[in-house]
């Protein structure tokens, strides 16, 4: 029995439906799940990962010429 | 041999580390590494380069979210790697993941601030993600691999 923290409090897995989903692109990798009680959402945990800072800063030195 | 113009990868990473000041201010004292902190942002905040510092504005509010964010884990000194005679990398990433446990932001979030909570809150940089809401459960942010291609912070000579 596992069990699940809901917006109406600690619930048996088993009682609710569970909806899974991922997302991903250049930028992340992200996963969710859900969980639902009589068509209301209940519970929702996200877990993203990002791959690749967006930000890079480059630099040149300065030529004498 | 030939002598070639470049700025340093050693410069880069001590620039990690506050090792160089060409300023007046501020005057570090500490020889420990500073803390940071990661705050979440809603999607119609405007955090961007031109940010300097942490603000409530706009901050994710909710049940066990705190103003400010959560510590990040810093158990991993900056690096860098030199690949040429002018080009080189130092790059940091925090060590640990971003965890709000047990949180409720109903309001979509898609940017986290990581700030210097030692320095005067001063800001480091915005990573954005996908639209997010989390009802009575966790959000984690995973960081991404620690490597000259990839790190959170990156400073490169090209």
């Amino acid at each position: 029995m596992a069990l699940v923290t809901t917006t109406l409090g600690e619930m048996d897995e088993s009682l609710l439906e569970k909806r899974e989903g991922t997302f991903e692109d250049d930028n992340e990798l992200t996963t969710w799940t859900e969980y639902w009680k009589d068509n209301a959402l209940v519970h929702r945990s996200a877990h993203v990962t990002l791959k690749k800072a967006p930000v890079f800063a480059g630099g040149e030195q300065t030529n004498f010429v | 041999m030939a002598n070639t113009a470049s700025l340093c990868t050693s410069f880069l990473a001590e620039l990690l580390t506050g090792t160089h000041n060409f300023g007046v201010a501020p005057i570090r004292a500490a020889t420990t590494a500073d803390t940071f902190k990661g705050a979440l942002y809603v999607t119609t905040a405007t955090y961007n380069a031109a940010t300097t510092a942490y603000s409530a504005t706009n901050e994710v509010t909710g049940t066990n979210y705190t103003a400010g964010g959560v510590t990040v884990t810093n158990a991993t000194v900056p690096a860098s790697t030199n690949t040429s005679a002018t080009a080189g990398v130092a790059y940091w990433t925090p060590s640990a993941s971003l965890t709000y446990t047990t949180v409720t932001l109903t309001t979509a979030f898609d940017t986290v601030l990581i700030y210097n909570s030692t320095q005067s809150n001063k800001a480091v940089g915005v990573y954005t993600f996908g639209s997010q809401t989390i009802t009575a459960g966790t959000f984690t942010l995973t960081m991404p691999t620690n490597s000259t291609s990839a790190a959170l912070v990156r400073l490169a000579t090209t």
